[in-house]
């Protein structure tokens, strides 16, 4: 770290910051659609895991008015679907997006199993997390542990919570519909409904735990780590802090 | 087959009045969700079709599905079903005892061979070789794969039958197992319920006298016609529920205004059955008109779905009985509490490290 400037030109730039300008590099990594996606998702996923609580257990009864004036439960539902079906479509969407934008948006859909060098590097992760590695490496896109993560909290989680809250939609759309023929399917494996409750209602658990570990990861990657994280899924540009090799 | 007589001269005989007959059919008719062109129909198959013979066999049961059953609404539904069933197996009605009783079974078997309906209520128990139900001084399982054996198609009557019921639930010592799971190689139609409805009963037997046929059946293999449903989306308590206009407690103010039950643990909601349509004894009421929520008796594995008075379910695969609601809960506060650890020891760590860089210079 250079010593501190006493004279601070006007524009607020001293030699050393010009210096770190100059070694900084940055890659574009995360195109619209997907940072678009990202943010219409955590917009999604707040409300369902909110609504959905409510579902579970209703907030106390109100007396508006009659019940045909009131509607109290059926706008958290409403909400609920609602939000559903925009995280269904933006899940397509992002899909979609996996085969035709560039190669970081295929990195949420799978895991490299059968590369050694990749497990090597989800471990390296791993000491870093726990304060065994004194330096982080530097990645463009997700660091391995974080594919993995994403792998299975996003992809495989949100998937589950698709299926099956589209089962349990299907069930009030009833037989004949769209979504039952698509989906009944899925109440046929598990026989009684209150069990696919159950499943979809842990399943909003596995989606909080998510996200108390990537909104800190997150911020604590953006501090400590050697590239930029947050800003990255605003503006697509991952920043390197340093130009120095691995 | 010609010396087998009609369903009419059987009731003709029992003095039952061609109004009485005409009655039913229209009856019958309209709880199938039948057009009034099909009561002609169902009327000519009653009075033209040989009856069908019907063994009714008896597993680990409480006899409520039989009690149900003679309990139709139509008091004619109770004769029809009477002179329909081969009276001369049927534990709990037939004359008959001991070995006479069930030298009767045999004969029917044997003559009605291909052609008539098992019908089951109850289940076999399979640990110690069935010995928890025997029947005719043997194990049950052995009478039923016997009787099913030259059965045209079964009828799984209940929970029980259907899917274990009570003597299954966990930890079912007995393994009492649900009549699918033992007889495989026959057509099946599970009628489920704690009991089933009455008019579902005779329904179900009437519509396949009619057409020759299984009517429609669900992925479970229940009839679509009255199981097509939840209770919930016929429940004329619902607009308290779209209102968010709940039962709290039992004795309180919203209770005795007749609001949703779903707080209290009303199953309606995932459950598939015609009580909120077709109701109970004589369409009098059903359980969530006389204040109580359903409790899931025609759902696969309804005891152990938590306490009828929750909604949600308690997880007992956890070690201490929790619902998702406090597993998830509890996961999260470990996840939240590691991430705060996490973030101070971060903290630290990098303190450490700039006032370490700061001395290298």
């Amino acid at each position: 770290m250079a010593s501190p400037t006493t004279n601070i030109p006007a524009d607020d730039a001293a030699p050393e910051d010009l210096g770190t300008v100059r070694r900084q590099t940055a890659v574009y990594v995360y195109e619209a659609p997907v940072r678009i996606w990202h943010w219409v998702n955590a917009a999604a996923i707040l409300i369902l895991c909110l609504t959905g609580y409510f579902i579970g257990s209703p907030p106390p009864s109100m007396q508006i008015g009659e019940a045909v004036e009131q509607f109290v439960f059926g706008y958290i539902r409403f909400a609920h679907f609602a939000a559903g079906m925009v995280l269904t479509i933006g899940f397509l969407g992002r899909i979609y997006w996996a085969f035709v934008g560039n190669h970081h948006a295929r990195q949420l859909f799978y895991v490299p199993f059968w590369r050694v060098d990749y497990w090597r590097e989800v471990w390296f992760e791993i000491s870093w997390y726990l304060f065994l590695a004194r330096e982080p490496k530097k990645y463009v896109g997700h660091n391995p542990l974080a594919q993995l993560a994403m792998f299975f909290f996003i992809t495989l989680g949100v998937s589950f919570m698709i299926v099956t809250g589209l089962a349990l939609y299907a069930e009030g759309a009833q037989e004949g519909s769209l979504t039952h023929d698509l989906f009944g399917w899925v109440l046929g494996l598990v026989w009684n409904s209150q069990r696919l409750h159950t499943l979809h209602h842990l399943g909003m658990w596995w989606i909080v735990i998510f996200m108390i570990v990537h909104i800190y990861v997150a911020i604590r990657e953006d501090i400590m780590s050697r590239q930029s994280i947050v800003s990255t899924m605003i503006s697509g540009t991952r920043v390197f802090k340093d130009d120095k090799e691995d | 087959m010609s010396q087998i007589e009609t369903f009419y001269e059987v009731m003709r005989r029992q003095g039952i009045t061609r109004r009485s007959f005409m009655k039913y059919c229209a009856l019958t008719a309209s709880a199938l969700g039948l057009g009034p062109a099909f009561v002609p129909k169902i009327a000519h198959a009653m009075e033209t079709k040989p009856r069908t013979p019907v063994i009714w066999v008896n597993g680990l049961e409480c006899t409520c599905c039989s009690e149900s059953f003679i309990r139709g609404a139509h008091p004619l539904a109770k004769d029809v079903v009477l002179s329909m069933i081969s009276l001369d197996y049927s534990h709990t009605l037939m004359a008959a005892a001991g070995h006479a009783a069930e030298a009767a079974l045999e004969e029917t078997i044997q003559k009605y061979k291909g052609n008539y309906i098992l019908a089951v209520e109850g289940n076999p128990p399979l640990n110690e070789d069935g010995m928890f139900c025997i029947v005719g001084g043997k194990p049950f399982v052995e009478q039923l794969k016997h009787a099913a054996q030259h059965a045209k198609a079964v009828i799984s009557w209940g929970a029980c039958a259907s899917y274990g019921c009570v003597q299954a639930a966990a930890p079912n010592p007995t393994r009492a197992t649900p009549v699918h799971k033992v007889i495989t190689d026959k057509p099946i139609i599970k009628v489920p319920g704690c009991p089933p409805i009455a008019e579902v009963m005779t329904g179900v037997i009437t519509y396949m006298l009619t057409f020759d046929r299984l009517p429609e059946l669900d992925r479970q293999g229940r009839p679509a016609m009255f199981y097509g449903q939840r209770i919930h989306d016929k429940c004329y308590r619902r607009p308290h529920f779209d209102a968010g206009q709940f039962v709290e407690h039992w004795d309180d103010e919203n209770a005795r205004k007749g609001y949703c039950l779903y707080k209290m643990g009303c199953k309606g909601p995932t459950t598939y059955n015609a009580c909120s349509t077709v109701r109970w004894n004589e369409g009098t009421s059903f359980p969530i008109q006389s204040g109580h929520g359903c409790i899931g008796c025609s759902e696969d594995g309804f005891w152990d779905q938590g306490s009828f008075y929750d909604r949600l379910t308690n997880i007992k695969q956890f070690g201490i009985e929790a619902n998702a609601d406090q597993v998830g809960m509890a996961a999260a506060g470990v996840v939240g509490g590691a991430v705060a650890v996490h973030a101070a020891i971060s903290a630290l760590k990098r303190a450490q490290k700039k006032t370490q860089e700061k001395a290298e210079g």
